[in-house]
C-alpha cells in the first residue's frame, strides 16, 4: 500500500507533528515540493500525505504530515490516527523513525505544551521552532539554544515559506541516524494534572528562554477589530463571498472561449481526417465532444479553489465562521461546521471528510446530511450551461451581470435547504443537544505562493484524473447505448431514439414529464450519476449523435437555448439544487459512517427533494409564461 | 465568582478554575478547555463578540485567540484585574 516505502526500504521515515496552524503543512511543501501523494489511511478516511526529499548530502528522507491536534488524548479521529501513527499502531504503517515537532514560535505558550507531551513518548525528536521570522520582527529573542539545553532536544530555527529557512532543520536531519536499538514507546499521558505541569514547565522554560512577554497588539488584532467587528464583519464577509462568484463567472469566461475553441478545432480536423464511420463517430461524437464539455470547466474550478485556498491560507476562514456562528447555531450547526461546508462549495467529498474536525458525532453527523446541498464545484459545468443558454447576458442594478446574479442564488437557494434541513433535525432527532465550538483563530498570514500552487495543482489533476478515466469511460459508453442498434433503413426520425439510450431515455421520460424533462435529459441524469458534470457532457453526446447532419463542433448552449422552454430550463436547475447526482458522495457517506443507512435515508431526502422543487418551478414557470 | 463571559469586551482577568457550568458540558469538553490552554493563572480577555447575542466570543488566552460559545465561557471562572 505504500509505493515509495516499499520502493526504497531503507530510508528513514520522519513524522511532521504540531497544533493546526504552526505551518506543518508550508513546512511540508517546502520540504517535499510536489512530490507528494495523497490518500487515506486505512480504513479511516483521515488523509495521508507523504513525500520524500533528499538532503544537502543526498540521504532520501520519507515525510509523513500528521494531521495537526491540540491533545494526544485522542478525542477526535485526527487525534487518534495522529497518536497511533506515532505509535506504529496503524495497520500497514511503520512506525516513524524521527518526530519532528513543528511549534509556531510566536505562539510557544500552546505550542511547548504539545511539544512536551509528544516528547514524553520517548521517540526520537527534533523541535522546529517555525514562523521563526514573525517571532522575530515581534521582538521575540528566542534562545534556541537554552531551550535546547532544558529540554535536551534539538531545537532549530526555520521559516515554513523559503528555502534558506530550513538550512537547519536539513542539517539536523543529515545528522540524524536511526538507532539500531529500537526507541521504548510510552503510552501517551496527559491527565488535567499533567496538563497543568506542562503549563508550569512551560512558563519557566519560557522564563529562561527569553520569550514570556506579552508582546500587546499585534496586527493580527488590529486587524480582527475591524473584521469582527458587529457591522463591518458581516459587510465584508458577505462582499468577499460576492465577489468569489462574480470572479469566477467573468475572469473565465475567456479561458474557458479558449478551450471551447480548441476543442471544437480538435474535433472538426479528425472529423476531415478521418473516414466517415464508427471510430469517428467514437472518437469526435463520444470522445471529444463528451470529455471537452467537461475540460473547459477546469478555469471555474481552479478560481473557486485559488478563493478556497487564499482565504484558508490567511486565516480568514475561521474569522467568517466566527462571524456565522450564531446564524449556524440557530439551526442547531457548529460554527466550526462551516469550513466543512465551505469546502463542499468545491466537492461535498473533501467536505464530507472534513467534518471530521467536529468532535462531536451529532453535530458530524447533521453535516455530513447537509454537505451535498452546498452548490459544489461539478454543479457549475450544468448550471452554467443553462445559464448561458437561458440567462441573458447583461447588467442589472449598476453594473451587476444578470449571469452572475442567477447563480449566486442558485448558491443560496442551496444554502437556505441545508438550513432548513438542519433545523428540521434540530426540533426532531438532535432536541435537547448542546453545540461546541472552541475554535482557534490563528494569526493572519500572506498567502504563500508555494502553497497555492501546490494546492492548485492537486486539485487540477484530480479533475484531470476523472476526466481521463470515469468521465472518458462513461462517454464511451453512453456514446456506445446512443449508436446501437442501428436503426433500420426506414426509421423515421433521429437514429438515436432506436437505440438503447435512447429507449431508457423514453421510459424514463414518464417519470420527468411532470417536471418538464424530455428524453434527452432523462438520459443524460443515468451517467449524470457517477459525476454531476457529466451529465453535461452526456448532454452533448446525446444531442450529438441525434443531429440529423451531426455537426459535433456545435456548442450545446444553442442548441438547448432554441430545443428547450425556459421553465425546462429553470426546473433543471433547481433539480440540480437538490439531487443526489453523486454515487462518489455516497460512497463517502457509507465510509465515514460506517454503515448503509446513512447514504440512504440521505439519496432519499434528497431525491424527494429535488421532485418536489423542480414541480413546483416548472408548474410556476409554467403558469407564469 | 465571575465566569469568563461576563467580562467587558477587552476587560483583562485571569483563569481560576475551569469546571462545567451546565449538564452540557462533558467532562470531554471541559478537557479540552484545559488543552486549549484555558488553565489556571493564564491571562483572558474578550476581543471580540459576534452578533445578535454576543455570541460566540473571541478570547485571547496568552498569545492565542479561541471563538468559544457563551456555554462554554460560563465553564471557566476569573478573577479581575484590578482596573488600571
Amino acid at each position: 500500500m505504500n509505493a515509495v516505502a516499499s520502493s526504497i526500504p531503507a530510508s528513514p521515515l520522519i513524522a511532521l507533528v504540531g497544533n493546526p496552524n504552526c505551518g506543518k503543512t508550508a513546512l511540508f511543501n517546502l520540504l517535499t515540493g510536489r512530490h507528494q501523494k495523497v490518500a487515506n489511511y486505512a480504513g479511516v478516511t483521515v488523509e495521508r500525505k507523504e513525500g520524500a526529499f533528499e538532503t544537502p548530502r543526498g540521504k532520501r528522507v520519507r515525510v509523513l504530515d500528521l494531521p495537526g491536534v491540540y491533545g494526544l488524548e485522542a478525542q477526535t479521529l485526527d487525534e487518534r490516527v495522529m497518536v497511533d501513527a506515532l505509535l506504529g499502531r496503524l495497520p500497514g504503517e511503520q512506525r516513524p523513525d524521527l518526530i519532528v515537532c513543528v511549534a509556531d514560535a510566536t505562539n510557544l505558550r500552546m505550542n511547548l505544551r504539545l511539544a512536551l507531551a509528544i516528547k514524553r513518548l520517548g521517540l526520537p525528536m527534533i523541535l522546529a521552532l517555525n514562523m521563526s521570522d514573525l517571532a522575530a520582527r515581534r521582538g521575540l529573542k528566542i534562545d534556541a539554544g537554552a531551550l535546547s539545553r532544558e529540554l535536551q532536544l534539538p531545537v532549530v530555527s526555520t521559516v515554513g515559506l523559503k528555502r534558506s529557512g530550513i538550512e537547519s532543520l536539513l542539517k539536523q536531519l543529515d545528522d540524524f541516524a536511526p538507532s539500531s536499538a529500537p526507541a521504548t514507546v510510552r503510552e501517551p499521558s496527559q491527565t488535567a494534572q499533567q496538563l497543568e505541569q506542562d503549563h508550569a514547565e512551560v512558563t519557566r522554560l519560557l522564563g529562561i528562554i527569553g520569550a514570556d512577554r506579552d508582546t500587546g497588539e499585534s496586527a493580527s488584532d488590529r486587524i480582527d477589530r475591524i473584521v469582527l467587528h458587529p457591522i463591518a464583519g458581516p459587510l465584508i464577509l458577505l462582499s468577499t463571498l460576492f465577489l468569489v462568484f462574480q470572479a469566477v463567472f467573468a475572469w473565465a469566461t475567456p479561458l474557458m472561449d479558449g478551450i471551447e475553441a480548441a476543442v471544437a478545432a480538435l474535433g472538426e480536423l479528425l472529423g476531415n481526417t478521418l473516414n466517415e464511420g464508427l471510430l469517428r463517430s467514437l472518437l469526435v461524437d463520444g470522445v471529444i465532444a463528451g470529455v471537452g464539455s467537461v475540460l473547459v470547466f477546469l478555469p471555474q474550478i481552479l478560481i473557486l479553489f485559488f478563493f478556497i485556498i487564499v482565504l484558508e491560507e490567511s486565516g480568514y476562514l475561521p474569522r467568517a465562521a466566527f462571524l456565522l456562528d450564531r446564524i449556524m447555531g440557530s439551526v442547531g450547526l457548529s460554527g466550526r461546521a462551516f469550513i466543512p461546508l465551505l469546502s463542499s462549495f468545491a466537492c461535498a467529498i473533501p467536505g464530507i471528510m472534513a467534518t471530521r474536525t467536529i468532535p462531536d458525532a451529532r453535530d458530524r453527523l447533521t453535516t455530513i446530511m447537509i454537505a451535498p446541498l452546498m452548490t459544489c464545484s461539478a454543479r457549475l459545468p450544468v448550471y452554467a450551461l443553462l445559464i448561458g443558454a437561458f440567462i441573458p447576458q447583461r447588467e442589472v442594478w449598476g453594473g451587476f451581470e444578470l449571469q452572475g446574479l442567477v447563480l449566486f442564488a442558485l448558491y443560496v437557494v442551496g444554502i437556505v435547504g441545508a438550513m432548513t434541513v438542519a433545523f428540521v433535525l434540530k426540533r426532531t432527532v438532535n432536541k435537547l443537544h448542546a453545540q461546541p465550538l472552541m475554535m482557534e483563530l490563528p494569526t493572519y498570514h500572506w498567502p504563500s505562493p508555494r502553497n497555492l500552487f501546490i494546492g492548485l495543482w492537486q486539485r487540477a489533476q484530480i479533475f484531470l484524473a476523472r476526466v481521463g478515466t470515469i468521465i472518458l469511460a462513461l462517454m464511451v459508453l453512453l456514446w456506445f447505448l446512443g449508436s446501437f442498434p442501428t436503426p433500420p433503413a426506414d426509421f423515421q426520425g433521429a437514429p438515436i431514439e432506436y437505440s438503447f439510450a435512447g429507449r431508457m431515455g423514453a421510459a424514463l421520460a414518464v417519470v420527468f414529464e411532470p417536471i418538464g424533462f424530455n428524453w434527452q435529459i432523462s438520459i443524460a441524469l443515468i451517467p449524470g450519476l457517477a459525476a454531476r458534470e457529466v451529465a453535461v457532457s452526456a448532454l452533448g453526446t446525446v444531442y450529438a449523435l441525434s443531429s440529423a447532419d451531426s455537426d459535433p463542433s456545435a456548442s450545446l448552449a444553442p442548441l438547448i437555448a432554441s430545443t428547450w422552454g425556459l421553465p425546462t430550463a429553470l426546473s433543471l436547475l433547481a433539480w440540480y439544487v437538490f439531487a443526489p447526482q453523486c454515487l462518489a458522495t455516497l460512497a463517502a457517506v457509507k465510509r465515514e459512517t460506517n454503515s448503509w443507512r446513512y447514504p440512504l435515508v440521505m439519496a432519499g431526502y434528497l431525491f424527494a427533494l429535488a421532485y418536489l422543487a423542480s414541480w413546483i418551478t416548472y408548474r410556476t414557470a409554467l403558469a407564469l409564461s | 465568582m465571575t465566569s469568563l463571559d461576563q467580562l467587558a469586551l477587552h476587560q483583562t482577568a485571569t483563569v481560576s478554575s475551569v469546571q462545567a457550568a451546565d449538564a452540557a458540558m462533558t467532562p470531554e469538553l471541559v478537557r479540552r478547555l484545559a488543552e486549549l490552554g484555558f488553565l489556571p493563572g493564564e491571562r483572558v480577555r474578550i476581543v471580540a463578540r459576534g452578533v445578535p447575542g454576543g455570541t460566540p466570543l473571541a478570547v485571547r488566552i496568552g498569545t492565542s485567540t479561541f471563538a468559544l460559545r457563551l456555554i462554554e465561557a460560563r465553564s471557566v471562572q476569573v478573577a479581575l484585574e484590578s482596573a488600571n
